[in-house]
Protein backbone atom coordinates (compact mmCIF):
# COMPACT_ATOMS: atom_id res chain seq x y z
CA UNK A 1 0.00 0.00 0.00
CA UNK A 2 1.36 3.08 -1.34
CA UNK A 3 -0.85 5.86 0.84
CA UNK A 4 -0.47 9.73 0.62
CA UNK A 5 -1.96 11.77 3.10
CA UNK A 6 -1.82 15.76 2.07
CA UNK A 7 -2.35 18.09 5.28
CA UNK A 8 -2.88 21.83 5.74
CA UNK A 9 -2.20 23.71 8.76
CA UNK A 10 -5.10 26.22 9.37
CA UNK A 11 -5.83 29.30 11.96
CA UNK A 12 -6.12 28.06 15.58
CA UNK A 13 -10.01 28.78 16.28
CA UNK A 14 -9.15 28.96 19.99
CA UNK A 15 -7.27 32.19 19.35
CA UNK A 16 -9.07 35.47 18.66
CA UNK A 17 -8.91 36.31 14.98
CA UNK A 18 -8.76 39.63 13.30
CA UNK A 19 -9.20 41.00 9.57
CA UNK A 20 -6.27 42.43 8.23
CA UNK A 21 -6.28 46.83 7.22
CA UNK A 22 -7.13 45.43 3.65
CA UNK A 23 -10.70 44.19 5.17
CA UNK A 24 -10.38 40.96 2.85
CA UNK A 25 -7.95 38.62 4.78
CA UNK A 26 -7.13 37.22 7.67
CA UNK A 27 -4.97 39.74 9.67
CA UNK A 28 -1.65 36.61 10.17
CA UNK A 29 0.56 38.72 12.38
CA UNK A 30 -0.46 37.13 15.33
CA UNK A 31 -2.19 34.47 13.83
CA UNK A 32 -1.26 30.95 15.37
CA UNK A 33 -1.56 27.74 12.78
CA UNK A 34 -2.61 24.11 14.10
CA UNK A 35 -2.84 20.79 12.03
CA UNK A 36 -6.77 20.54 10.32
CA UNK A 37 -7.98 18.26 12.87
CA UNK A 38 -9.40 16.06 10.15
CA UNK A 39 -5.90 15.60 8.35
CA UNK A 40 -4.86 14.44 11.70
CA UNK A 41 -7.63 11.65 11.81
CA UNK A 42 -6.12 11.16 7.83
CA UNK A 43 -3.07 10.52 8.91
CA UNK A 44 -3.98 8.09 11.97
CA UNK A 45 -6.10 6.56 9.57
CA UNK A 46 -3.33 5.70 6.99
CA UNK A 47 -0.99 4.52 10.16
CA UNK A 48 -3.91 2.23 11.03
CA UNK A 49 -4.11 0.93 7.89
CA UNK A 50 -0.15 0.44 7.33
CA UNK A 51 0.02 -1.68 10.52
CA UNK A 52 -3.33 -3.79 9.12
CA UNK A 53 -2.01 -4.25 5.80
CA UNK A 54 1.77 -3.30 5.16
CA UNK A 55 2.80 -0.15 3.64
CA UNK A 56 3.97 3.02 3.01
CA UNK A 57 2.94 6.43 4.27
CA UNK A 58 3.69 9.78 3.02
CA UNK A 59 2.58 12.64 4.67
CA UNK A 60 2.89 15.86 2.39
CA UNK A 61 2.08 19.36 2.74
CA UNK A 62 3.12 22.57 0.94
CA UNK A 63 4.94 25.67 3.23
CA UNK A 64 3.88 26.77 6.18
CA UNK A 65 4.32 28.19 9.65
CA UNK A 66 5.15 25.43 12.01
CA UNK A 67 4.09 22.71 9.36
CA UNK A 68 8.10 21.27 10.11
CA UNK A 69 6.50 20.55 13.58
CA UNK A 70 3.16 18.85 12.26
CA UNK A 71 5.09 16.80 9.75
CA UNK A 72 7.70 15.38 12.54
CA UNK A 73 4.79 14.28 14.94
CA UNK A 74 3.37 12.66 12.25
CA UNK A 75 6.56 10.81 11.61
CA UNK A 76 6.48 9.88 15.44
CA UNK A 77 2.89 8.28 15.15
CA UNK A 78 4.73 6.13 12.59
CA UNK A 79 4.77 8.07 9.04
CA UNK A 80 7.75 6.94 6.27
CA UNK A 81 8.07 9.67 4.87
CA UNK A 82 7.73 13.62 5.09
CA UNK A 83 7.07 15.99 1.96
CA UNK A 84 7.26 19.42 2.27
CA UNK A 85 5.99 21.98 -0.80
CA UNK A 86 7.98 24.82 -0.92
CA UNK A 87 7.92 28.53 -2.96
CA UNK A 88 5.88 31.05 -3.51
CA UNK A 89 2.17 30.07 -1.09
CA UNK A 90 1.02 33.61 -1.58
CA UNK A 91 -2.20 31.98 -3.95
CA UNK A 92 -2.35 29.34 -2.35
CA UNK A 93 -6.01 28.06 -2.68
CA UNK A 94 -7.87 24.78 -2.77
CA UNK A 95 -7.56 24.61 -6.30
CA UNK A 96 -3.64 25.58 -6.60
CA UNK A 97 -2.94 22.86 -3.55
CA UNK A 98 -4.73 20.19 -5.59
CA UNK A 99 -3.08 20.92 -9.03
CA UNK A 100 0.49 21.08 -6.95
CA UNK A 101 -0.24 17.87 -5.04
CA UNK A 102 -1.13 16.24 -8.02
CA UNK A 103 1.86 16.91 -10.04
CA UNK A 104 3.92 15.51 -7.32
CA UNK A 105 1.76 12.53 -5.99
CA UNK A 106 1.23 11.30 -9.52
CA UNK A 107 4.41 10.18 -10.22
CA UNK A 108 4.71 8.37 -7.10
CA UNK A 109 1.70 6.11 -7.99
CA UNK A 110 0.09 5.85 -4.90
CA UNK A 111 -2.72 3.34 -4.46
CA UNK A 112 -4.85 5.61 -1.50
CA UNK A 113 -4.91 9.16 -0.71
CA UNK A 114 -6.18 9.85 2.35
CA UNK A 115 -7.16 13.62 3.34
CA UNK A 116 -9.35 15.50 5.78
CA UNK A 117 -12.95 15.86 4.82
CA UNK A 118 -12.72 19.54 4.99
CA UNK A 119 -11.23 22.16 6.56
CA UNK A 120 -12.74 25.32 8.27
CA UNK A 121 -10.93 27.87 6.18
CA UNK A 122 -11.58 25.92 2.83
CA UNK A 123 -13.63 29.13 0.83
CA UNK A 124 -13.12 26.83 -2.43
CA UNK A 125 -14.31 23.44 -2.22
CA UNK A 126 -12.22 20.99 -0.16
CA UNK A 127 -8.70 19.71 -1.88
CA UNK A 128 -10.32 15.81 -1.80
CA UNK A 129 -12.43 15.85 -4.69
CA UNK A 130 -10.25 18.59 -6.63
CA UNK A 131 -7.39 16.07 -6.41
CA UNK A 132 -9.82 13.28 -7.24
CA UNK A 133 -10.40 14.45 -10.35
CA UNK A 134 -6.81 15.93 -11.14
CA UNK A 135 -5.70 12.58 -10.77
CA UNK A 136 -8.57 10.59 -12.46
CA UNK A 137 -9.73 8.82 -9.19
CA UNK A 138 -13.19 8.24 -7.43
CA UNK A 139 -13.60 9.87 -4.37
CA UNK A 140 -16.08 9.75 -1.60
CA UNK A 141 -16.03 11.84 1.87
CA UNK A 142 -17.67 11.91 5.21
CA UNK A 143 -15.50 8.38 6.10
CA UNK A 144 -15.60 7.26 9.41
CA UNK A 145 -14.08 3.37 8.73
CA UNK A 146 -11.88 1.98 6.37
CA UNK A 147 -10.64 -1.58 5.49
CA UNK A 148 -8.83 -2.57 2.69
CA UNK A 149 -8.92 -6.18 0.66
CA UNK A 150 -8.02 -7.16 -2.44
CA UNK A 151 -7.26 -3.71 -4.07
CA UNK A 152 -10.83 -2.24 -3.09
CA UNK A 153 -11.28 -0.21 0.24
CA UNK A 154 -14.59 -0.66 1.99
CA UNK A 155 -15.86 2.37 3.74
CA UNK A 156 -18.67 3.52 5.72
CA UNK A 157 -19.56 7.37 5.10
CA UNK A 158 -21.32 9.40 7.67
CA UNK A 159 -25.13 10.15 6.59
CA UNK A 160 -27.40 12.73 9.17
CA UNK A 161 -28.51 11.20 11.84
CA UNK A 162 -25.84 8.65 12.84
CA UNK A 163 -26.89 6.78 10.02
CA UNK A 164 -23.74 5.06 7.74
CA UNK A 165 -23.45 3.60 4.52
CA UNK A 166 -20.90 1.25 3.62
CA UNK A 167 -19.41 1.54 0.15
CA UNK A 168 -17.65 -0.43 -1.90
CA UNK A 169 -14.52 1.87 -3.72
CA UNK A 170 -12.08 0.64 -5.96
CA UNK A 171 -8.37 1.52 -5.37
CA UNK A 172 -6.60 3.94 -6.11
CA UNK A 173 -8.95 6.63 -4.68
CA UNK A 174 -9.10 9.34 -2.52
CA UNK A 175 -11.02 9.21 0.95
CA UNK A 176 -12.24 12.42 2.63
CA UNK A 177 -11.91 11.30 5.99
CA UNK A 178 -14.05 12.69 8.74
CA UNK A 179 -12.58 10.36 11.61
CA UNK A 180 -10.38 7.63 11.83
CA UNK A 181 -10.92 4.19 12.97
CA UNK A 182 -9.46 4.68 16.49
CA UNK A 183 -9.05 8.04 18.06
CA UNK A 184 -5.62 9.99 16.52
CA UNK A 185 -2.86 8.44 18.70
CA UNK A 186 -1.26 10.33 21.37
CA UNK A 187 2.75 10.60 21.07
CA UNK A 188 4.74 12.06 23.87
CA UNK A 189 7.25 15.16 23.27
CA UNK A 190 10.09 13.33 23.21
CA UNK A 191 9.06 11.13 20.48
CA UNK A 192 8.55 13.67 18.12
CA UNK A 193 12.10 15.07 19.42
CA UNK A 194 13.91 11.79 18.10
CA UNK A 195 11.78 12.35 15.14
CA UNK A 196 13.42 16.16 14.98
CA UNK A 197 16.46 14.36 15.02
CA UNK A 198 16.33 11.25 12.49
CA UNK A 199 13.38 12.10 10.00
CA UNK A 200 13.76 13.65 7.40
CA UNK A 201 11.76 16.72 5.54
CA UNK A 202 12.29 16.06 1.71
CA UNK A 203 11.67 19.40 -0.36
CA UNK A 204 9.85 19.83 -3.54
CA UNK A 205 8.87 23.20 -5.33
CA UNK A 206 5.05 23.94 -5.89
CA UNK A 207 6.06 25.36 -9.36
CA UNK A 208 3.86 28.35 -10.60
CA UNK A 209 0.56 28.23 -8.26
CA UNK A 210 -2.43 28.08 -10.60
CA UNK A 211 -5.28 29.58 -8.31
CA UNK A 212 -8.26 29.63 -10.92
CA UNK A 213 -11.18 28.13 -9.66
CA UNK A 214 -11.39 29.95 -6.92
CA UNK A 215 -13.37 32.95 -5.60
CA UNK A 216 -12.23 36.64 -4.74
CA UNK A 217 -13.02 37.61 -1.38
CA UNK A 218 -13.63 41.67 -1.38
CA UNK A 219 -14.68 42.21 2.48
CA UNK A 220 -14.41 39.44 5.59
CA UNK A 221 -16.06 40.47 8.80
CA UNK A 222 -17.06 39.02 12.30
CA UNK A 223 -20.44 37.62 11.90
CA UNK A 224 -23.14 40.27 13.41
CA UNK A 225 -25.64 38.21 15.16
CA UNK A 226 -28.97 38.61 15.14
CA UNK A 227 -29.62 39.09 18.80
CA UNK A 228 -26.77 37.59 21.02
CA UNK A 229 -26.94 36.35 23.46
CA UNK A 230 -27.39 38.40 27.35
CA UNK A 231 -24.24 38.12 28.77
CA UNK A 232 -24.36 37.29 32.57
CA UNK A 233 -21.87 38.86 35.09
CA UNK A 234 -20.36 38.14 38.57
CA UNK A 235 -19.02 35.64 40.31
CA UNK A 236 -19.50 31.86 40.08
CA UNK A 237 -22.32 31.62 42.69
CA UNK A 238 -24.00 35.30 41.53
CA UNK A 239 -24.12 33.52 38.22
CA UNK A 240 -25.55 30.06 39.60
CA UNK A 241 -28.19 31.95 41.52
CA UNK A 242 -29.06 33.61 38.34
CA UNK A 243 -28.87 30.67 36.39
CA UNK A 244 -31.52 29.27 38.45
CA UNK A 245 -34.12 31.82 38.63
CA UNK A 246 -33.91 31.67 34.67
CA UNK A 247 -34.43 28.15 34.58
CA UNK A 248 -37.28 28.76 36.93
CA UNK A 249 -38.76 31.84 35.10
CA UNK A 250 -38.53 29.38 32.11
CA UNK A 251 -40.95 26.32 33.42
CA UNK A 252 -37.07 24.22 33.69
CA UNK A 253 -37.20 23.89 36.84
CA UNK B 1 -25.62 30.70 -21.20
CA UNK B 2 -28.63 31.43 -19.02
CA UNK B 3 -29.18 33.30 -16.11
CA UNK B 4 -31.02 30.38 -14.28
CA UNK B 5 -30.08 28.73 -10.78
CA UNK B 6 -29.74 25.14 -10.48
CA UNK B 7 -30.51 23.53 -7.25
CA UNK B 8 -28.97 20.54 -6.44
CA UNK B 9 -31.79 18.34 -4.06
CA UNK B 10 -31.26 16.26 -1.28
CA UNK B 11 -32.98 13.35 0.12
CA UNK B 12 -32.58 10.14 1.92
CA UNK B 13 -34.40 7.35 2.54
CA UNK B 14 -37.61 8.76 1.04
CA UNK B 15 -37.27 12.16 3.08
CA UNK B 16 -36.17 15.31 1.36
CA UNK B 17 -33.40 16.60 3.69
CA UNK B 18 -33.52 20.21 5.40
CA UNK B 19 -31.09 21.63 2.97
CA UNK B 20 -32.62 21.25 0.29
CA UNK B 21 -35.64 23.88 1.00
CA UNK B 22 -32.83 25.93 2.36
CA UNK B 23 -31.15 25.85 -0.98
CA UNK B 24 -34.22 26.29 -2.93
CA UNK B 25 -35.04 29.52 -1.03
CA UNK B 26 -31.22 30.79 -1.83
CA UNK B 27 -31.68 30.16 -5.27
CA UNK B 28 -35.38 32.40 -5.23
CA UNK B 29 -33.21 35.11 -3.99
CA UNK B 30 -30.41 34.76 -6.26
CA UNK B 31 -32.84 34.23 -9.20
CA UNK B 32 -34.95 37.64 -8.26
CA UNK B 33 -31.09 39.34 -9.22
CA UNK B 34 -30.11 37.27 -12.28
CA UNK B 35 -33.88 37.52 -14.23
CA UNK B 36 -33.73 33.89 -14.12
CA UNK B 37 -35.59 30.53 -13.23
CA UNK B 38 -34.96 28.16 -10.24
CA UNK B 39 -34.30 24.65 -11.59
CA UNK B 40 -34.38 21.81 -9.02
CA UNK B 41 -32.96 18.69 -10.03
CA UNK B 42 -33.88 15.57 -8.40
CA UNK B 43 -31.71 12.16 -8.96
CA UNK B 44 -33.18 8.70 -7.69
CA UNK B 45 -35.53 6.05 -8.47
CA UNK B 46 -39.03 6.55 -7.96
CA UNK B 47 -38.90 9.55 -6.43
CA UNK B 48 -40.79 11.98 -8.26
CA UNK B 49 -43.20 12.52 -5.53
CA UNK B 50 -40.52 14.22 -3.65
CA UNK B 51 -40.77 17.03 -5.29
CA UNK B 52 -44.31 17.98 -5.15
CA UNK B 53 -43.50 20.93 -2.49
CA UNK B 54 -40.44 22.42 -4.58
CA UNK B 55 -40.77 26.64 -4.90
CA UNK B 56 -38.87 26.06 -8.17
CA UNK B 57 -40.11 27.15 -12.10
CA UNK B 58 -39.42 23.46 -12.95
CA UNK B 59 -37.95 20.00 -11.85
CA UNK B 60 -35.25 17.98 -14.02
CA UNK B 61 -35.47 14.49 -13.15
CA UNK B 62 -33.34 11.66 -13.55
CA UNK B 63 -35.07 8.88 -12.77
CA UNK B 64 -33.70 5.28 -12.98
CA UNK B 65 -32.77 2.65 -10.73
CA UNK B 66 -28.90 3.05 -10.93
CA UNK B 67 -29.68 6.24 -8.98
CA UNK B 68 -32.00 4.79 -6.01
CA UNK B 69 -29.04 5.37 -3.97
CA UNK B 70 -26.28 7.80 -3.73
CA UNK B 71 -22.95 7.37 -5.46
CA UNK B 72 -20.73 10.24 -5.72
CA UNK B 73 -18.94 8.83 -9.37
CA UNK B 74 -22.77 8.23 -11.07
CA UNK B 75 -24.17 11.37 -9.61
CA UNK B 76 -21.17 13.29 -10.49
CA UNK B 77 -21.66 12.00 -14.38
CA UNK B 78 -25.36 12.99 -14.45
CA UNK B 79 -24.62 16.13 -12.72
CA UNK B 80 -21.69 16.98 -15.75
CA UNK B 81 -24.53 16.24 -18.05
CA UNK B 82 -27.38 18.67 -16.95
CA UNK B 83 -24.84 21.17 -16.20
CA UNK B 84 -23.30 21.38 -19.84
CA UNK B 85 -27.48 21.26 -20.73
CA UNK B 86 -28.39 23.82 -18.98
CA UNK B 87 -25.06 26.54 -19.17
CA UNK B 88 -26.81 28.22 -15.83
CA UNK B 89 -25.88 31.33 -14.00
CA UNK B 90 -25.06 29.58 -10.51
CA UNK B 91 -25.25 25.65 -9.30
CA UNK B 92 -26.15 25.28 -5.95
CA UNK B 93 -25.50 22.08 -3.90
CA UNK B 94 -25.52 21.21 -0.25
CA UNK B 95 -22.19 21.52 1.85
CA UNK B 96 -23.28 18.35 3.15
CA UNK B 97 -22.69 14.17 3.02
CA UNK B 98 -24.10 14.56 -0.93
CA UNK B 99 -23.11 17.69 -2.38
CA UNK B 100 -19.85 17.85 -1.12
CA UNK B 101 -18.73 14.90 -2.61
CA UNK B 102 -19.40 15.97 -6.02
CA UNK B 103 -18.62 19.92 -5.64
CA UNK B 104 -15.07 19.32 -6.26
CA UNK B 105 -14.89 16.87 -8.97
CA UNK B 106 -17.60 19.11 -11.14
CA UNK B 107 -15.15 22.16 -10.27
CA UNK B 108 -12.00 20.06 -11.57
CA UNK B 109 -13.85 18.52 -14.46
CA UNK B 110 -15.97 21.34 -16.15
CA UNK B 111 -13.40 23.97 -15.49
CA UNK B 112 -15.60 26.06 -13.39
CA UNK B 113 -14.87 28.34 -9.92
CA UNK B 114 -16.57 26.72 -6.80
CA UNK B 115 -17.53 28.72 -3.58
CA UNK B 116 -17.94 26.32 -0.50
CA UNK B 117 -19.11 27.36 3.04
CA UNK B 118 -22.18 29.25 1.73
CA UNK B 119 -24.84 30.50 3.84
CA UNK B 120 -26.45 33.47 1.83
CA UNK B 121 -26.49 36.11 -1.17
CA UNK B 122 -26.40 39.97 -0.83
CA UNK B 123 -27.28 40.77 -3.76
CA UNK B 124 -25.34 38.95 -6.46
CA UNK B 125 -22.55 38.58 -4.04
CA UNK B 126 -21.94 35.30 -1.64
CA UNK B 127 -21.26 35.46 1.99
CA UNK B 128 -19.49 32.55 2.98
CA UNK B 129 -19.10 31.19 6.81
CA UNK B 130 -15.77 29.76 8.02
CA UNK B 131 -13.28 29.79 10.63
CA UNK B 132 -15.85 27.97 12.29
CA UNK B 133 -18.34 30.49 12.46
CA UNK B 134 -16.35 33.00 13.48
CA UNK B 135 -15.23 34.69 10.28
CA UNK B 136 -18.03 35.82 7.22
CA UNK B 137 -16.06 36.48 3.62
CA UNK B 138 -18.39 37.95 1.24
CA UNK B 139 -17.27 38.44 -2.71
CA UNK B 140 -18.79 38.56 -6.17
CA UNK B 141 -19.99 35.05 -7.82
CA UNK B 142 -17.45 34.23 -10.11
CA UNK B 143 -17.09 33.14 -13.74
CA UNK B 144 -20.03 32.62 -15.84
CA UNK B 145 -21.87 29.45 -14.12
CA UNK B 146 -20.68 29.48 -10.48
CA UNK B 147 -21.31 26.21 -8.19
CA UNK B 148 -21.54 26.80 -4.81
CA UNK B 149 -21.84 24.44 -2.04
CA UNK B 150 -24.37 25.87 1.31
CA UNK B 151 -24.60 25.53 5.12
CA UNK B 152 -27.75 26.31 6.49
CA UNK B 153 -28.25 29.44 8.51
CA UNK B 154 -29.00 32.19 5.76
CA UNK B 155 -32.62 30.67 4.87
CA UNK B 156 -35.76 29.54 6.63
CA UNK B 157 -36.27 25.90 4.98
CA UNK B 158 -40.64 27.40 4.71
CA UNK B 159 -39.77 29.94 2.13
CA UNK B 160 -37.91 26.54 -0.01
CA UNK B 161 -41.77 25.45 -0.47
CA UNK B 162 -44.24 26.06 -3.23
CA UNK B 163 -46.62 24.43 -5.33
CA UNK B 164 -46.25 20.91 -7.43
CA UNK B 165 -43.70 22.62 -10.36
CA UNK B 166 -43.85 20.57 -13.69
CA UNK B 167 -41.45 17.75 -13.81
CA UNK B 168 -39.06 17.40 -17.18
CA UNK B 169 -37.95 13.88 -17.26
CA UNK B 170 -34.27 13.76 -18.32
CA UNK B 171 -32.53 10.59 -19.66
CA UNK B 172 -29.38 10.04 -17.87
CA UNK B 173 -26.00 8.98 -19.47
CA UNK B 174 -24.81 6.03 -19.46
CA UNK B 175 -23.60 4.68 -15.65
CA UNK B 176 -21.61 1.82 -16.34
CA UNK B 177 -18.15 1.01 -14.59
CA UNK B 178 -19.24 3.20 -11.29
CA UNK B 179 -16.07 3.07 -9.32
CA UNK B 180 -17.77 3.52 -5.80
CA UNK B 181 -20.72 1.52 -5.08
CA UNK B 182 -23.39 1.49 -1.59
CA UNK B 183 -23.67 -2.16 0.05
CA UNK B 184 -25.75 -1.17 2.58
CA UNK B 185 -26.99 1.15 5.07
CA UNK B 186 -26.44 0.72 8.46
CA UNK B 187 -28.72 2.22 10.87
CA UNK B 188 -27.75 3.90 13.94
CA UNK B 189 -28.17 2.18 17.44
CA UNK B 190 -30.48 3.45 19.15
CA UNK B 191 -29.15 4.66 22.40
CA UNK B 192 -30.23 4.29 25.93
CA UNK B 193 -31.97 8.21 25.92
CA UNK B 194 -33.06 9.57 22.97
CA UNK B 195 -31.74 12.98 23.29
CA UNK B 196 -34.29 14.54 20.33
CA UNK B 197 -36.84 14.01 23.01
CA UNK B 198 -35.09 15.06 26.24
CA UNK B 199 -36.46 18.54 27.62
CA UNK B 200 -33.41 19.07 29.15
CA UNK B 201 -30.03 19.05 27.70
CA UNK B 202 -26.19 19.52 29.31
CA UNK B 203 -24.04 19.25 26.70
CA UNK B 204 -20.48 19.20 26.66
CA UNK B 205 -17.52 20.01 24.22
CA UNK B 206 -14.10 19.59 24.14
CA UNK B 207 -13.71 22.28 27.20
CA UNK B 208 -14.31 19.04 29.46
CA UNK B 209 -11.19 17.76 30.45
CA UNK B 210 -11.21 14.54 30.89
CA UNK B 211 -13.52 11.21 30.90
CA UNK B 212 -14.26 10.91 34.63
CA UNK B 213 -15.31 14.39 34.48
CA UNK B 214 -18.22 13.10 33.21
CA UNK B 215 -19.41 11.55 36.08
CA UNK B 216 -20.04 15.43 37.71
CA UNK B 217 -21.81 15.98 34.71
CA UNK B 218 -24.11 13.40 34.63
CA UNK B 219 -24.92 14.17 38.31
CA UNK B 220 -25.78 17.86 37.08
CA UNK B 221 -28.01 16.62 34.21
CA UNK B 222 -29.63 14.31 37.00
CA UNK B 223 -30.28 17.27 39.01
CA UNK B 224 -31.73 19.06 36.04
CA UNK B 225 -33.58 15.91 35.40
CA UNK B 226 -31.97 15.96 31.97
CA UNK B 227 -29.62 13.71 29.95
CA UNK B 228 -26.06 14.15 28.53
CA UNK B 229 -25.19 15.35 25.35
CA UNK B 230 -21.75 16.11 23.01
CA UNK B 231 -19.91 17.85 20.41
CA UNK B 232 -18.19 15.50 18.50
CA UNK B 233 -14.71 15.74 19.60
CA UNK B 234 -15.75 13.90 22.84
CA UNK B 235 -17.65 11.08 20.75
CA UNK B 236 -14.84 11.08 18.35
CA UNK B 237 -12.69 10.34 21.55
CA UNK B 238 -14.85 7.67 22.65
CA UNK B 239 -16.21 9.08 25.73
CA UNK B 240 -19.19 8.94 24.75
CA UNK B 241 -21.74 6.77 22.37
CA UNK B 242 -22.68 8.36 19.11
CA UNK B 243 -26.53 8.45 19.93
CA UNK B 244 -25.48 11.43 21.97
CA UNK B 245 -24.04 13.49 19.48
CA UNK B 246 -25.50 16.75 18.63
CA UNK B 247 -24.86 18.54 15.32
CA UNK B 248 -24.69 17.90 11.48
CA UNK B 249 -23.92 14.16 11.83
CA UNK B 250 -25.48 13.45 14.89
CA UNK B 251 -28.81 14.35 15.79
CA UNK B 252 -31.07 17.78 15.88
CA UNK B 253 -32.27 18.58 19.60
CA UNK B 254 -35.28 20.98 20.50
CA UNK B 255 -35.21 20.92 24.45
CA UNK B 256 -37.11 23.65 26.57
CA UNK B 257 -32.83 23.99 27.79
CA UNK B 258 -29.34 23.26 25.85
CA UNK B 259 -26.70 24.42 28.34
CA UNK B 260 -23.87 24.15 26.41
CA UNK B 261 -20.52 23.84 27.96
CA UNK B 262 -16.96 23.90 26.80
CA UNK B 263 -18.71 23.95 23.50
CA UNK B 264 -17.28 26.96 20.59
CA UNK B 265 -20.67 26.85 18.98
CA UNK B 266 -19.09 25.54 15.19
CA UNK B 267 -21.61 25.49 12.36
CA UNK B 268 -22.07 22.11 12.28
CA UNK B 269 -22.95 22.23 16.24
CA UNK B 270 -25.18 25.31 16.27
CA UNK B 271 -27.39 24.08 12.84
CA UNK B 272 -29.03 21.65 15.35
CA UNK B 273 -29.38 23.37 18.31
CA UNK B 274 -31.65 26.20 17.21
CA UNK B 275 -34.76 24.61 17.65
CA UNK B 276 -34.57 24.65 21.45
CA UNK B 277 -36.42 26.93 23.75
CA UNK B 278 -33.81 28.25 25.56
CA UNK B 279 -30.01 28.17 24.95
CA UNK B 280 -27.64 29.12 27.79
CA UNK B 281 -23.52 28.59 26.77
CA UNK B 282 -20.48 28.72 29.27
CA UNK B 283 -17.34 29.51 27.38
CA UNK B 284 -13.90 31.02 28.40
CA UNK B 285 -13.74 32.54 25.46
CA UNK B 286 -16.19 35.65 25.01
CA UNK B 287 -15.75 35.35 21.16
CA UNK B 288 -17.33 32.01 20.87
CA UNK B 289 -19.85 31.82 18.61
CA UNK B 290 -22.21 30.16 20.71
CA UNK B 291 -22.95 33.23 22.27
CA UNK B 292 -24.14 33.92 18.86
CA UNK B 293 -27.16 31.50 19.03
CA UNK B 294 -27.56 31.37 22.92
CA UNK B 295 -29.95 33.54 24.83
CA UNK B 296 -27.41 33.66 27.81
CA UNK B 297 -24.29 33.84 28.54
CA UNK B 298 -21.28 33.21 30.81
CA UNK B 299 -17.89 33.85 30.18
CA UNK B 300 -16.38 31.34 32.73
CA UNK B 301 -14.32 28.50 33.47
CA UNK B 302 -17.34 25.63 33.01
CA UNK B 303 -15.48 23.96 36.39
CA UNK B 304 -15.97 26.93 38.51
CA UNK B 305 -19.51 27.33 37.39
CA UNK B 306 -20.87 23.63 37.54
CA UNK B 307 -19.54 23.11 41.27
CA UNK B 308 -21.65 27.00 42.00
CA UNK B 309 -25.09 26.04 39.90
CA UNK B 310 -24.60 22.37 41.61
CA UNK B 311 -24.70 24.10 45.20
CA UNK B 312 -27.57 26.28 44.25
CA UNK B 313 -29.55 23.51 43.00
CA UNK B 314 -28.72 21.70 45.85
CA UNK B 315 -30.15 24.77 48.32
CA UNK B 316 -33.30 25.54 45.89
CA UNK B 317 -34.16 21.52 46.34
CA UNK B 318 -33.76 21.94 49.78
CA UNK B 319 -35.91 25.20 50.37
CA UNK B 320 -38.74 23.71 48.01
C1 LIG C 1 -18.67 17.39 8.01
C2 LIG C 1 -18.61 17.74 9.44
C3 LIG C 1 -19.61 17.32 10.30
C4 LIG C 1 -19.55 17.67 11.65
N1 LIG C 1 -20.56 17.27 12.47
C5 LIG C 1 -20.56 17.68 13.76
C6 LIG C 1 -21.63 17.34 14.65
O1 LIG C 1 -22.58 16.62 14.30
N2 LIG C 1 -21.57 17.80 15.92
C7 LIG C 1 -20.55 18.58 16.38
O2 LIG C 1 -20.57 18.97 17.54
N3 LIG C 1 -19.51 18.88 15.57
C8 LIG C 1 -19.50 18.46 14.27
N4 LIG C 1 -18.44 18.77 13.48
C9 LIG C 1 -17.24 19.38 14.09
C10 LIG C 1 -17.35 20.87 14.27
O3 LIG C 1 -16.85 21.50 13.11
C11 LIG C 1 -16.46 21.33 15.44
O4 LIG C 1 -15.14 20.91 15.23
C12 LIG C 1 -16.94 20.80 16.79
O5 LIG C 1 -18.33 21.07 16.94
C13 LIG C 1 -16.16 21.44 17.89
O6 LIG C 1 -16.53 20.90 19.12
P1 LIG C 1 -16.29 21.70 20.48
O7 LIG C 1 -17.06 22.96 20.43
O8 LIG C 1 -16.56 20.77 21.59
O9 LIG C 1 -14.73 21.94 20.45
P2 LIG C 1 -13.87 23.31 20.21
O10 LIG C 1 -14.33 23.93 18.96
O11 LIG C 1 -12.50 22.91 20.38
O12 LIG C 1 -14.39 24.22 21.39
C14 LIG C 1 -14.10 24.02 22.72
C15 LIG C 1 -14.60 25.26 23.43
O13 LIG C 1 -14.45 25.09 24.82
C16 LIG C 1 -14.02 26.30 25.39
N5 LIG C 1 -13.36 25.93 26.65
C17 LIG C 1 -12.18 25.32 26.83
N6 LIG C 1 -11.95 25.10 28.13
C18 LIG C 1 -13.03 25.58 28.78
C19 LIG C 1 -13.39 25.64 30.17
N7 LIG C 1 -12.61 25.15 31.13
N8 LIG C 1 -14.56 26.21 30.49
C20 LIG C 1 -15.39 26.72 29.52
N9 LIG C 1 -15.08 26.68 28.22
C21 LIG C 1 -13.93 26.11 27.86
C22 LIG C 1 -13.13 26.91 24.36
O14 LIG C 1 -13.07 28.32 24.52
C23 LIG C 1 -13.83 26.52 23.07
O15 LIG C 1 -14.75 27.51 22.64
C24 LIG C 1 -18.48 18.43 12.14
C25 LIG C 1 -17.49 18.82 11.27
C26 LIG C 1 -17.53 18.50 9.94
C27 LIG C 1 -16.46 18.96 9.03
Amino acid sequence: MNIFVPIKMVPDLVEELSIDPGGAALDTAWMRLILNEFDDHAIEQAILLKERVGGQVTVIAPDAPDVDDALFTAAAKGADRLVKLTGETGSLNSHAAARALAAVIQAEIPDLILTGVQAHNDLDGQVGPLLAESLSMPYIGYVSAVKIENRMATVKKEYPGGLLGEFMVELPAVLGIQASDEPPRYVAFSKVRQAMQTARIEERDLGALDPSGGATVSRMFQPEAAERARMLEGDAGEVAARLVEIMQESGVL
Amino acid sequence: MSENILVITEHLQGRVLDITYVMLAGARRLAEQTGGKVIAVLLGYKAQSLAGDFNAEAVHSYDRPSLEHFSPDACLRVLEAEINDEQPRAVLLGHTTLGMDVAGGLSARLNLPLVSQVQRFDGSNFVCQICGGKIMAEGPLPGETALVTMVPGGYRPEDGRGQTPPILEKQAPGLEGMRVRLSHFIEPEAGDVDIAKESVLVSVGRGLQNQNDLETIERLAKDLRGAVSASRPLVDKGWLPTSRLVGKSGKAVKPKMYLALGISGAPEHSEAITGSDLIIAVNTDPNAPIFNVAKYGVVMDMYELIESLSNALEQEAHAA
